[in-house]
């Protein structure tokens, strides 16, 4: 091996000075400071706050959609335009939402600081992200004003490549440029925790927050790309007429599917992984207790992210699919449930003789566990094939996959948001405000979803506003239910926005909790670390004492 | 043989900054494994489906022109290897040598990619673009405008290879030192783009 | 300099007539195996490139993984896909 010698290093790694060390919010004030940024934490503010901003404009559609559904006719919205309004829902919550959430904001801003280093591997590769982020939103923006797409945010062939009107090629390139920040992302995290690690974080000793971000990742690079290139070929289909997914020209419309899927169903895993390593935080210090069975928890991340792969033509099995492979991919997965339920497991077992809170991360992070028990169970009764046939294409895989993204991912979130705000800020929040807006979105999310659950059952298909007056009970309760949860959003923005200029200043360690990021100021200063610690601890070091607020 | 390298932030160890820097090509070349991927997927499909449809567009392509080429890349990806290891070893001028004659049968292989394109349409060959004048085998028609949407889509990375090779080349000309791990991840980038050719080609031109 | 070419120069020459061999190859009357034949010389060129050129014999086997773990997926990918289709 040719050995290395270094030139000097760059000024400013080893923080020297006063100006050095004061926080990474007032470490520049210039927006071309925030526009031109390379640290980590600031990339996570411009992700929240750009995440945030289509998580309201994907909600904003989801409002229309249950309020046409209020009556049986397709009053509100022409049938185009119901169609219009879930596809831009689908687009915007899947791809500008749920997949960049927690990653783009909690795993920037915090995985460096809880391995112990000064940043990403390749922080201005992190900037580059977010600006192909904000260039695929952007598009978005115009194909939504421009009057949006109608085929469903899967993009289906052969409606998408033949019949569809709508900027289904704009559309299509807004979600191919926004695959390649989320690719960029991955292959951050990925380097990052390889070569990273500060002296002594060996792997054992990694939060679990950064082991399933690493998971994450490993679907995010590898998965991404075929979307892209699908996309692709479906734009090329659409615009050339190539006849790849065309059988009058010889192709193959299941094809389609297959090579969407392969991307699409690991993408749901790159949705909810990050939100476990959430909760397992989150109980770890609402317990006080270290986690559970770490390794079998670490290591269950992994089997997700590899049996996520190998399950997805279970979206597939009334398409035309085989039924040999329809039989493969639904022990497949029954396979990959295997691993959830061994965090749930272990996250219950650590809260054996724990201590119990009820400050608003933890609240969220127990409605995380019971609803993603319940939308986990209706998945593995969506696995059986004989139960697919009869609820496939209903509003039972509607509420399925709503209790996993929202009731799950989306309640990790907002107790991620609520756990590292004073982290983030400096700032404390209302306790009481956080603890109603947990209930509430509690209460408003299941009186939403789970009459879909029972709609879908009875027959009520997905993707339809005009139905039988029968079912309109159920969906009247669903929208009532949206309404609430649409407040019950809201709620937050209003006071954790409040608290930054309100807020008791927060101390480094508010919890109390262990980790790396609460040995550092809270907000931290721009290089994270005045010395790269050097770690002798077991994870999960409890019982921390809590030590007086210092500011 | 020691090789300066320019320290970035984060990394205080150089040795970290270089495990960093390779690790991070060979993720993103893995990825566009993955990119490439639902290409050969869906030529995979397709000999499945037309087998005999396969095979005869695939003989209506010239094998030769196109075995001509993959020599060609071959060998600039021995010119590339050569450049890397001149800078590894401090011989700049080497390197630059060799850069030239990466990028000049870079530039061979696109000019004989046209020449075979124009051909192919002239030939009917490009119903995508061109629809032919006596209908063909619809089967056919899907596997020719997948060896045009294959080929293009290596085309437009081999195009972008031959940029980061001549952007390489000037940096390497100003300021020779500190460029032996930048020569290395552009080398372990034209290399990829050469093993993608090396899968395409027994893949649409050699089906018998 | 000659020491560090020579490895680069025997591969390439390798690299040539793994090219000529799969040109014969195709013309050979080998049946169904000809497929498989090509592709797995094709695999060995790319072996090749992989361990001399991109310098994987001398990285340790993390790198190995990932470029290994690429090619896996890719498989996976193809592999379940041609299971549907070819028993449809």
């Amino acid at each position: 091996m040719t050995d290395i010698q270094a030139g000097l290093p760059a000024s400013g790694i080893v923080p020297e000075t006063a100006e050095e060390r004061v926080s990474y919010l007032r470490a520049g004030h210039s927006l071309r400071s925030w526009l031109l940024t390379t640290d980590h934490k600031r990339i996570a503010i411009l992700y929240l706050i750009a995440i945030t901003a289509f998580f309201f404009i994907g909600g904003a559609a989801a409002a229309l959609i249950r309020l046409d559904l209020l009556t049986p006719q397709g009053d509100l919205l022409s049938n185009e335009g119901y169609n219009r309004a879930f596809t831009i829902h689908g687009v915007i919550m899947v791809w500008f939402f749920l997949i960049p959430s927690i990653p783009t904001t909690f795993g920037n801003f915090l995985i460096p600081l809880m391995i112990g280093a000064r940043d990403l591997a390749f922080p201005r590769l992190n900037l580059l992200s977010w600006y192909i982020y904000v260039l695929g939103g952007l598009v978005t923006i115009y194909v939504l004003v421009t009057g949006g797409v109608d085929t469903g945010w899967t993009f289906y062939t052969p409606l998408s490549s033949m019949f569809a009107n709508g900027h289904v090629v704009a559309a299509a390139a807004a979600v191919f440029i926004v695959g390649f920040s989320s690719i960029l992302t991955g292959l951050n995290f990925i380097v990052t925790v390889h070569t990273l690690r500060a002296p002594g974080m060996g792997w054992g000793r990694l939060p679990l927050f950064v082991w399933s971000h690493y998971a994450t990742s490993l679907v995010l690079v590898l998965a991404t790309p075929v979307l892209a290139v699908t996309l692709a070929l479906m734009a090329a289909e659409r615009l050339f007429g190539i006849g790849i997914f065309d059988p009058a020209l010889g192709g193959d419309p299941l094809l389609y599917q297959h090579l969407f899927w392969f991307y699409s169903h690991p993408a749901v895993y790159i949705m909810i992984l990050p939100a476990m390593g959430v909760v397992s935080e989150l109980v770890a210090a609402a317990a006080h207790k270290p986690v559970f069975g770490y390794w079998f928890v670490a290591f269950s991340s992994l089997a997700i992210a590899v049996i996520g792969f190998l399950v997805w033509g279970h979206h597939m099995f009334v398409a035309g699919q085989s039924m040999y492979a329809s039989a493969v991919f639904s022990f497949l997965s029954i396979a990959v449930a295997v691993p959830s339920a061994i965090k749930v497991y272990n996250w219950t077992a650590t809260l054996y003789k724990g201590h119990i809170s009820l400050e608003p991360p933890f609240l969220f992070a127990m409605s995380f566990i019971g609803l993603f028990v319940i939308g986990g169970l209706t998945g593995l009764m969506l696995a059986l094939l004989a139960v697919d046939v009869h609820v496939h294409d209903t509003t039972f895989v509607i509420a399925h996959f709503h209790y996993i993204m929202v009731g799950g991912t989306v309640s990790a979130f907002f107790g991620a948001l609520h756990y590292w705000w004073p982290k983030f800020t400096g700032r404390t929040y209302s306790r009481i405000w956080g603890r109603l807006s947990a209930i509430f979105i509690f209460l408003g999310f299941n009186l939403t979803f789970f009459p879909q659950f029972l709609l879908g059952y009875l027959g009520m298909p997905r993707r339809y506003h005009v139905y039988d007056p029968a079912f309109q009970v159920l969906h009247v309760l669903s929208t009532a239910g949206a309404s609430l949860l649409g407040v019950a959003y809201v709620l937050p923005f209003a006071y954790l926005l409040y608290s930054l200029r309100h807020g008791a200043p927060a101390g480094p360690n508010p919890w109390p909790a262990t980790g790396l990021e609460w040995t550092v100021p809270s907000p931290p200063p721009k290089h994270n670390f005045d010395r790269i610690p050097v770690v002798t601890e077991a994870p999960y070091a409890y019982p921390v004492e809590r030590r007086g607020d210092d500011g | 043989m020691a090789e300066r390298l320019k320290l970035r932030e984060p990394f205080a160890d150089p040795a970290h900054q270089a495990a960093a820097d390779r690790m991070g090509m060979f993720v993103f070349l893995g990825t566009e494994v993955m990119l490439f991927g639902g290409i050969l997927a869906v030529a995979l499909a397709d000999r499945i489906r037309h087998p005999e449809a396969m095979i005869a567009a695939s003989s209506r392509l010239d094998l030769w022109l196109g075995g001509i080429n993959t020599a060609v890349l071959l060998t600039s990806s021995l010119a590339m290897a050569i450049a890397v290891a001149a800078m590894h070893q401090d011989r700049p001028r080497v390197a630059l040598g060799a850069l030239s004659a990466t990028v000049a049968l870079g530039l061979a292989f696109l000019g004989l990619k046209a020449l075979e394109y124009g051909q192919d349409y002239a030939d009917g060959l490009m119903p995508a673009l061109a629809p032919p004048a006596e209908p063909t085998d619809p089967a056919q028609a899907l596997f020719l405008n997948l060896y045009l949407a294959a080929t293009a889509l290596h085309a437009v990375h081999l195009t972008i290879g031959i940029g980061l090779v001549l952007w390489l080349a000037s940096r390497i000309a100003r300021r020779p030192e500190e460029q032996a791990m930048t020569t290395e991840l552009t080398g372990l980038y034209w290399h990829f783009v050469d093993i993608v050719w090396v899968f395409l080609y027994p893949v649409l031109y050699l089906v018998r | 300099m000659w020491s560090a070419l020579r490895p680069l120069l025997l591969t390439w020459a390798g690299l040539l007539a793994l090219l000529a061999l799969t040109i014969a190859v195709s013309f050979a009357p080998i049946g169904p195996v000809k497929p498989v034949a090509n592709m797995a010389i094709a695999v060995v060129k790319a072996g090749l490139v992989l361990w001399v050129f991109m310098h994987l014999r001398e990285r340790g086997g993390l790198l190995r993984i990932f470029a290994l773990g690429a090619v896996a997926w890719l498989v996976i990918l193809m592999a379940m896909a041609a299971t549907d289709i070819l028993t449809r």
